[in-house]
């Protein structure tokens, strides 16, 4: 049951990221972001963290997507040219791309961490649940957690000083 | 299922994002790959997570989401200020930086 939740998810999460790549219009590629961002929370679950999934649905698939929706919707799709200034770089990519993929394959089989072969210890039920991860974020990551809701709030300055309106602009 | 299979999964996904960033020209859809990028980084932290027992990298990934959110905001700002602007939206005409 649980290899079948996985290889459904996988699956789902790999043909999202194709998908985000392989379409034209910069629309459908955010509705394919949503397909995978839903199957890697189904993969989240899968690995008892059921406090990242959550947010994952929520913050993410909720949110950030709806930002770019509206920006896609604001700037309009297309305006990608279909013309190369590189033209080898249609063919260099995907080797690059398979050739990073070899190198990480070859550090994942040879590394030395016997418990990557394992299906992880047996946890109970309150592993990776919000209570645990407040506790956390609250005790031990305190710093980062504040950090963290500092950035936020300078990106969201940040991103007005950059999209808003000036004078001159207008007249 | 064994860990591997997750990070297996991981680093074909941070590999699809990689190439569409080296292949598409449209700045919005390069915000999408990095995305990927960071979401298969944030499926290998929560799987490295189970494999220990413990839930530190979950705490990661939630950061990492703040992150990302982050990144996206500036990005789509910069974007939209690109069309205020009347620039093309195409990473090759936009390299007035490059040195």
């Amino acid at each position: 049951m649980e290899a079948v939740v996985f290889f459904v998810a996988a699956i789902g999460a790999l043909g999202g990221a194709i998908g985000v790549i392989a379409m034209r219009n910069p629309f459908y590629s955010v509705l394919f972001l949503i397909v995978h961002l839903f199957s890697l929370a189904a993969l989240f679950l899968l690995l008892t963290a059921a406090f990242v999934a959550a947010a994952q649905v929520v913050v993410y698939a909720g949110a950030v997507m709806v930002l770019y929706v509206f920006v896609v919707a604001y700037v309009g799709g297309g305006g990608e040219s279909a013309w190369e200034p590189i033209p080898a770089q249609r063919f260099l990519a995907p080797l690059l791309a398979i050739a990073l993929f070899v190198e990480l394959s070859i550090a994942v089989l040879g590394s030395a961490l016997k418990a990557l072969e394992t299906h992880g210890p047996d946890v109970n039920n309150a592993f990776g649940d919000p209570a645990a991860i407040g506790r956390l974020l609250l005790e031990k990551f305190l710093l980062p957690f504040e950090a963290s809701s500092i950035l936020l709030l300078l990106a969201a300055v940040g991103a007005i000083v950059l999209a808003a309106r000036r004078r001159q602009e207008i007249s | 299922m064994n860990i591997t299979w997750y990070i297996v999964l991981s680093s074909l996904l941070f590999v699809t994002g990689v190439l569409g960033i080296l292949l598409r020209r449209s700045p919005m859809v390069i915000l999408l790959c990095l995305e990927l990028m960071l979401n298969a980084g944030n499926l290998a932290l929560v799987a490295f997570s189970r494999m220990v027992g413990n839930e530190q990298g979950q705490v990661f990934a939630v950061i990492v989401m703040v992150i990302a959110a982050c990144e996206v905001v500036v990005g789509l700002g910069l974007i939209v200020a690109i069309f205020r602007r009347r620039l093309p939206l195409n990473v090759d005409d936009l390299r007035e930086l490059r040195g």
